[in-house]
């Protein structure tokens, strides 16, 4: 059963790009919260040897000389359009699996062979033109395959016009084509693995792709036997296509300048418990603990550093996002000391159960639960017609000493009436 | 004018307040109301009318952008209004369209005739753009509506 692999092109910048068309063709970066470090790259900032992850501080004097953009992150734009994308996709396919912000399986079983680089270029235009959005598709029998064939697509190793049907090839093209792909880029393959591998005489795809699975799963482990099976065409890994509910829920961030009073870094645990919170009632779960957590940063040298967390176990597994931000702020009034420059905070919820799942404890006082139910029923209808925290709980407070830092950032085209982008008439 | 709202359960009404005047009584509902108040959350009523799903054919091709200038006017486009552009629309001669003209958006109309490729201003103080043999036209979406909001929109 064929699966395609499409993913967007340099992502972020491509976001950027449809609603700035001078970006076009120029040397783009998008830099991470606290316009940190490159995320993203476009094709010209690549090729001027901008690495990713690199720290803007670094990159600064040859973005002067070579006039590249930096941009901070959009990430109001880049969810938006990549709802928008995976929308779109989803009419190509019943069975789709979200990979990542800007990646996604689709099962294209029933699709008549000969007809699937058409079907890949159909997909290609269809997002295109919908929404300015370039992607590479590749098409293959298994996951990771489609992944490989994606590679080749994008850089144009096999396929035309950004789409890689692997079975298009014959076998001994297939072969001299997988020869040529350091084992690196396969999907699961990590620059230390690839290091291990290259050690046994496995250097390229293709030898990976020969190498007898009960070896590999002898000096490895039987996640990459199964890579190497599905180099050779059998699907070991299915589609997720059921919506897994989260383990685990963490909203943490970076401040964009140090904070060394309690109520300001109180401010920053209340407004990330309030946003676990909502994720929580979105995923339809309930948390059992919730961990705090404050630390300097360990980047500046000389300065005292300290760091420190919390569990606190909550009486009742709950999604209320009162008793979560209370059970928050009493784990930081634990682990607080003056005299540090925080940089950081967060909010990890833990011991998640499905809401529905939840049996009644003798003990659990359930008009405070239907009341609660209610409350925070009311609060996700508001925040999701006036704008994320619109309402929220007063312990977050109004003055934001922890923000984010984002200098170079461009309005939100999509989700803010504010900020439309304008038109010459 | 301060206001001071009670329930009164037997009428279903409330009652304004003015201090030394007497009380207001104002019809609340026509019928009895369930336990507790009307909650935000709520509303979403069936078979409301929706200007969304009126104005928006194609949901995810869909932007929003808002026009400053007056080149349009004769089109009915004035400064300040938002457009409504959907990008899935494949433009067609006579098209209200958003182009991008040197690296900037623009709204203009598209007219294509004898093998001629224009993007027209809709007023007389405004040049039209013309197309030459190998120049390039990019358009961005396709115009389908314009909202104007009057001073108590």
């Amino acid at each position: 059963m064929p699966l395609a692999l499409v993913d967007c092109n340099n992502f972020y910048v491509s976001c950027e790009r449809v609603f700035n068309p001078k970006l076009e063709g120029r040397p783009v970066v998008v830099l991470s919260n606290n316009d940190g470090c490159a995320i993203a790259r476009s094709n010209e900032a690549k090729a001027l040897g901008i690495a990713m992850g690199e720290p803007w501080f670094r990159m600064e004097k040859i973005a002067r000389q070579h006039g590249i953009i930096a941009l901070s992150s959009n990430y109001a734009l880049y969810a938006d359009m990549s709802a928008r994308v995976m929308a779109l996709l989803a009419e190509f396919s019943p069975r789709q699996e979200i990979y990542s912000i800007d990646e996604c399986f689709l099962d294209l079983g029933g699709i008549a062979p000969q007809s699937l680089p058409a079907f890949g270029r159909k997909m290609r235009n269809t997002i295109r033109q919908n929404t300015g959005i370039p992607v590479c598709v590749g098409i293959a029998a298994s996951k990771t395959l489609a992944k490989l064939a994606n590679h080749c697509a994008k850089k144009g190793l096999a396929g035309g016009e950004g789409v890689c049907d692997l079975a298009q090839l014959r076998e001994k093209d297939r072969h001299t084509l997988f020869s040529t792909i350091p084992v690196a880029e396969v999907w699961g393959v990590g620059r230390r693995l690839a290091g291990q591998l290259m050690k046994l005489g496995i250097a390229t795809v293709q030898d990976l792709k020969m190498a007898n699975p009960a070896y590999i799963r002898a000096q490895f482990h039987s996640g990459l036997a199964r890579t190497a099976l599905e180099l050779n065409g059998i699907s070991c890994i299915d589609l997720e296509t059921a919506e897994v509910p989260r383990q685990q829920i963490m909203v943490s961030r970076s401040f964009g300048s140090p904070v060394t009073a309690l109520d300001d870094l109180a401010q920053s645990v209340a407004h990330f418990a309030t946003r676990a919170a909502e994720k929580l009632r979105q995923d339809g779960s309930v948390a059992s603990s919730l961990c705090v957590h404050i630390r300097t940063s360990p980047f500046i040298e000389n300065a005292a550093q300290y760091q420190n967390s919390r569990v606190i176990s909550l009486p009742q597994p709950t999604d209320d996002s009162r008793r979560l931000v209370s059970a928050a702020l009493s784990g930081l009034r634990a682990i607080y000391r003056s005299g540090y420059r925080y940089r950081k905070s967060g909010v990890l919820l833990l011991g998640l159960h499905s809401r529905a799942d939840m049996q009644r404890t003798l003990f659990d006082d359930t008009g405070q639960t239907a009341g609660s139910e209610r409350l925070m029923r009311v609060m996700d209808a508001i925040n999701r017609r006036m704008g994320a925290g619109s309402l929220t709980i007063a312990a977050s407070g109004t003055r934001c000493a922890w923000a984010v830092r984002s200098a170079r950032k461009t309005s939100a085209c999509t989700t803010d009436w504010n900020e439309l982008p304008t038109v010459a008439a | 004018m301060a206001g001071i709202m009670t329930p009164v359960s037997q009428h279903h009404s409330i009652q304004l307040s003015r201090p030394g005047n007497p009380p207001l009584r104002i019809p609340l509902f026509s019928h009895a109301i369930e336990a507790g108040f009307p909650s935000p959350a709520d509303d979403y009523i069936e078979g409301r009318l929706s200007l969304d799903e009126h104005l928006v054919q194609h949901r995810e091709a869909t932007f929003f952008v808002r026009a400053r200038g007056n080149s349009m006017v004769g089109a009915g486009i004035f400064d300040g209004d938002l457009l409504v552009v959907d990008k899935s629309l494949n433009p067609a001669s006579g098209d209200i369209v958003i182009a991008v003209v040197d690296g900037d958006l623009t709204v203009k109309r598209l007219v294509v005739a004898h093998g001629q490729v224009m993007l027209k201003a809709e007023n007389p103080r405004f040049r039209d753009i013309e197309f030459k043999d190998g120049q390039e036209l990019q358009v961005w979406g396709v115009v389908t509506c314009a909202i104007k909001r009057f001073a108590r929109g």
